[in-house]
């Protein structure tokens, strides 16, 4: 299933990017490629929506924690928004629900 | 020592070793596991989730060898069980050697970005086995329950149903 990304500035400082579809080893590269442009173009707080992944493996998730640590390295911050248990399960099984601030609805991602 | 399946083959599928075929597999297994076995949705997922890192895994291991060789799963099932092979033609490693990742409260623990493949398939299917010999790897998943735990279901009703 091909990956969606778009890309929702109207909440500044926040950088929405809404991701929909699978994010494994043939899709993540894009998602990598997204994040690094936006960083590059100076977007610091970051807000990945997560709810419209259906499929997330170890790559997908790699790429996140690639874009964590290129914006906190950068004074900036990458949040997800999620709900998905079978997404969610991925982070869980890696200990990294622990590294992201991972909130159930956008409204509290903003919030934060 | 070659490991031996339980079960029959019942699906060989030989893909391209690349990445847009990883979701390719993964849904074949995942449609066998759905239509032939008595499994919870969220244990399909899980398989789903297994099959997609060791395709990943063996799409790399090919790569690293400089090899066109494609990848081959195959899906073995046993009256009790799922058995799914993933296998690719690379040099082969050792599991023991595989360093764990630092602690989540570590700031080293952000630098590893890979490796999770193997600690996830391992938390994710009941039964995880390696064969890996330097002319490729083959990686076991087992996941437990098929047609037989929901005949003894059935079964039950039925005895229910004809005592009264």
């Amino acid at each position: 299933m091909e990956l969606g990304l778009h890309v929702d500035t109207s909440n500044p400082p926040f950088t929405v990017i809404v991701v929909r579809g699978e994010l494994d080893v043939y899709s993540a590269p894009r998602l990598r490629e997204a994040l690094v442009e936006l960083v590059s173009e100076g977007h610091r707080k970051l807000i990945a929506d997560l709810e419209g992944v259906e499929f997330l493996d170890s790559t997908g998730l790699g790429v996140l924690v690639g874009g964590l640590k290129r914006l906190r390295s950068n004074d900036g911050d990458l949040s997800l928004v999620c709900t998905q248990a079978r997404v969610l399960k991925v982070f869980d099984i890696t200990g990294l629900t622990g590294v992201f601030r991972i909130s159930s609805t956008l409204e509290d991602a903003l919030a934060g | 020592m070659a490991l031996v399946a339980a079960g029959t083959k019942s699906v060989e599928l030989s893909v391209p070793s690349r990445s847009e075929y990883v979701a390719v597999v993964r849904l074949v297994v995942a449609s066998l596991a759905t239509g032939t076995r008595n499994l919870a949705a969220d244990r399909i997922d899980d398989l789903k989730l297994a099959v997609s890192e060791a395709c990943t895994n063996a799409i790399e291991a090919n790569r690293k060898a400089g090899l066109d060789a494609p990848v081959i799963a195959s899906c073995w099932e046993a009256p009790e069980r799922l058995e799914v092979c993933i296998a690719d033609s690379g040099t082969g490693f050792e599991p023991s050697t595989l360093s764990a990742h630092p602690e989540v409260s570590d700031p080293e623990r952000l630098n590893f970005e890979r490796g999770l493949g193997i600690p996830l398939i391992r938390s994710l299917v009941d039964d995880l086995r390696f064969e890996s010999t330097p002319q490729g790897t083959k990686v076991w998943m087992t996941m437990f329950g098929g047609p037989d735990s929901g005949d003894a279901t059935t079964e039950i009703v039925r005895t229910v149903v004809e005592r009264d």
